[in-house]
């Protein structure tokens, strides 16, 4: 019987797609973003180290309002990222798998997540001194 | 490596609408995923019009009735009719489920029924499960002893017996191995959860006198750890069970034994 010319299935196409797997791709996708994000501060440091004029340069660049939406992104990022693997660790020690159980604490991870961003966000808007 | 989009072989296209009998007042659109190999054509989604005054409750009730009055040639597999078997596990309004025990009413709109998701299709709803089932073999499905035989059965406590609930009900469906993002991007590798519930179900099993094997077998970046505890597999499963609970227990052994 010829199997090779079997056609696939669909499947993330078609599949529905559920609070579960959206936040375990958010987990990676934040986790790759943060990755690139120490490549951003990085170059902020070499150009502190670099003198003024870079200093100057790195200001104006993260100060944009391009630069800034980064930033609002890295800090979801580092939130979410830090209460998701929270979550994993109680998953690592057996707990936490109840279905009811994982959708509390998967919304807890999404409101927790939020409410830091925006306390961030406020922190560093009354107290810093964005460009 | 995921592979997103569908090989060109795969892409499905417009199929047949077929109509209702005249008269019926109480009509509910079944989209139907459609394959027939000896046509040499790419699959298809066939549009059936059921009359649902003339229909019994499940998805299966009125797939058996599109089979039986409108289009002998669609293809399923069932057996049981009541949950027990796993034949009829298909993708129904998205999630995996068994087509016996899903009520069409608690479906909105038109229903929508694939095949398992990420496999061969044989025929229809039919997904080829050898590769699933070799994966089953792999992992030595049977009590295996090394002490001599007693002169009668191997006894079991009640407590030992109960370590076994929540595990022994799995009807090998896949259900939840097909939902599952990370066992569609490595099939070949990683067994997925419905084979490492059965796993564990062997190393939680008191008479089973090779637990350490059984965890060597599983200590694997892909057998076992391609698991990243998406819960897909414990949302989907028809029978409520918990193969996230399970792979989680298995990880936990094999950190376990290295302390």
């Amino acid at each position: 019987m010829a199997t090779d010319n079997r056609p696939l299935s669909p499947h993330i196409g078609i599949y529905r797609w559920q609070i579960s797997m959206v936040m375990s791709i958010l987990h990676r996708l934040t986790g790759v973003w943060l990755s690139l994000g120490t490549v951003a501060l990085i170059y902020w440091l070499i150009a502190v180290a670099a003198g003024p004029d870079a200093y100057a340069a790195a200001h104006t660049l993260f100060g944009s309002w391009f630069g800034q939406i980064l930033m609002w992104t890295w800090a979801f990022s580092l939130f979410y990222h830090l209460c998701n693997g929270i979550r994993h660790l109680f998953w690592d020690a057996g707990q936490g798998f109840e279905i009811r159980t994982f959708y509390i604490s998967g919304y807890g991870v999404w409101i927790i997540s939020t409410v830091l961003t925006v306390l961030a966000i406020l922190f560093v808007y009354m107290h810093g001194s964005p460009p | 490596m995921a592979e997103f989009t569908l090989p060109k072989n795969s892409r499905i296209q417009q199929g047949k609408t077929w109509k209702a009998a005249a008269g019926a007042r109480n009509i509910r659109r079944f989209k139907v995923y459609r394959y027939d190999p000896d046509s040499g054509q790419n699959p298809r989604m066939d549009v059936y019009e059921v009359d649902m005054d003339k229909c019994g409750p499940m998805v299966l009730d009125a797939l058996l009735k599109i089979k039986n009055e409108m289009d002998a040639t669609l293809t399923l597999r069932r057996s049981c009719r009541e949950g027990v078997c796993g034949s009829c596990a298909m993708n129904i309004d998205g999630t995996n489920t068994l087509a016996c025990t899903h009520d069409i009413k608690d479906i909105k709109g038109d229903v929508k029924i694939y095949p398992l998701p990420h496999m061969p299709v044989i025929k229809d709803l039919v997904a080829d499960l050898t590769h699933f089932f070799a994966q089953y073999a792999s992992i030595k499905p049977w009590i295996r002893t090394q002490s001599p035989p007693p002169d009668r059965e191997r006894l079991q406590s009640k407590d030992e017996r109960a370590k076994l609930d929540g595990l022994y009900e799995c009807i090998l469906c896949a259900c939840c191995s097909t939902a599952c993002p990370s066992y569609w991007w490595n099939p070949d590798r990683y067994l997925g959860p419905a084979l490492l519930l059965q796993a564990y179900r062997w190393i939680a099993d008191s008479r089973d006198e090779t637990t350490g094997e059984r965890l060597d077998e599983l200590q694997d970046p892909f057998k076992l750890y391609r698991c990243h505890t998406i819960m897909n597999c414990t949302r989907t499963c028809p029978k409520g069970l918990n193969p996230a609970k399970s792979i989680a227990q298995i990880k936990q052994l094999l950190v376990e034994r290295e302390h």
